[in-house]
């Protein structure tokens, strides 16, 4: 079976994001009111042929530790869909 | 014999002529290795450039980590052959997990090229012997990526084993109250557990012949001929 698998990349929490800090001064500017804690992190979609959705999932963990996300300063999520 | 010394040209490299210029200056020979290499070609030590190697995609040095040469690359540092990394080849090393930590976007958000002052503290890493501790030199910075941060335990680390091998200070060599970049500690360079594998992020290859009106950079790689010189011939 072939799955869709969405990674979100999010700078990890209490580490400066000085493009999430921007985007909030931005939206502030823009006279968006009660804006807080904005992150800027990556959306990386795929597709991945695998017998299980347990199995997919797996593959996508793999490719966060190897490549996708940095360890040292970012968090990943992994959703996956037939 | 003089020393070898290898830079690497990975697909979007940038720094890398003016690193083999600087080396063959310092008095080694200086050999440019293509990223698909599969051996350093006998070079003694090897350098990693600056740039933006894959396009600085995912992240600085993320892919270029996984250069068919780095697996040569490793071996080396591993045997505990030299490895220094510049600005991207800093961030590839960091990638590849010969330094610890990550360089981080900068945290003014803007690309910042510009001379800045580095204080050396250590003088016995392979590529500083020909500086004194506390010395100050100009060199410039040109990077978009190069705010340093490791967890407080490493950074700690860092400090306690004597790691850092440069620091961003103001020119008198006093802590400045703003670094270029927002790096933790004021750190621009630190060395491995072992000393033989070093990064830093400004290019002292830009600065590296006083036809350019200094050549604060030069010794680096005086340093570094004169470490593999004493290994050659031992």
């Amino acid at each position: 079976m072939t799955f869709r698998v969405q990674v979100r990349v999010i700078p990890r929490p209490g580490l400066l994001d000085p493009q999430g800090q921007a985007v909030e001064h931005a939206l502030g500017s823009l006279g968006f009111a009660g804006v807080g804690s904005v992150r800027v992190g990556k959306a990386i979609e795929l597709s991945i042929d695998a017998a299980s959705a347990d199995e997919a999932r797996a593959a996508a963990r793999a490719m966060c530790d190897r490549l996708l996300a940095n360890p040292v300063t970012e968090d990943y999520a992994i959703e996956v869909e037939a | 014999m003089s020393a070898r010394v290898a830079v690497v040209r990975f697909p979007g490299s940038n720094c890398e002529d003016e690193t083999l210029a600087a080396v063959e200056r310092a008095g080694a020979a200086g050999v440019l290795l293509d990223y698909r290499a599969t051996s350093l070609d006998g070079a003694d030590a090897v350098l990693l450039p600056g740039g933006f190697s894959y396009g600085d995609y995912l992240r600085s040095g993320a892919i270029a980590r996984f250069a068919p040469v780095m697996d040569a690359v490793r071996a080396h540092a591993d045997a505990g052959g030299v490895v220094i990394g510049i600005c991207n080849g800093f961030q590839i090393a960091c990638e590849a997990g010969l330094l610890p930590g990550a360089l981080l976007r900068n945290a003014q958000q803007r690309f910042t090229s510009r001379p800045v002052d580095v204080r050396i503290e250590r003088a016995d890493t392979v590529c500083t012997t020909r500086f004194t501790v506390g010395d100050v030199i100009r060199i410039p910075v040109a990077h978009g990526e190069g705010r340093y941060v490791a967890d407080a335990d490493t950074l700690d680390r860092l400090e306690g084993d004597g790691l850092v091998v440069m620091r961003y200070v103001q020119e008198d060599g006093a802590d400045a109250p703003h670094n270029p970049n927002g790096s933790a500690r004021d750190i621009a360079g630190i060395c491995n557990a072992a000393g033989n594998v070093v990064g830093f992020m400004p290019h002292p290859e830009r600065l590296a012949d006083a036809v350019l009106g200094s050549d604060a950079g030069h010794r680096i790689f005086t340093s570094l001929v004169d470490r593999l010189g004493a290994a050659v011939s031992a």
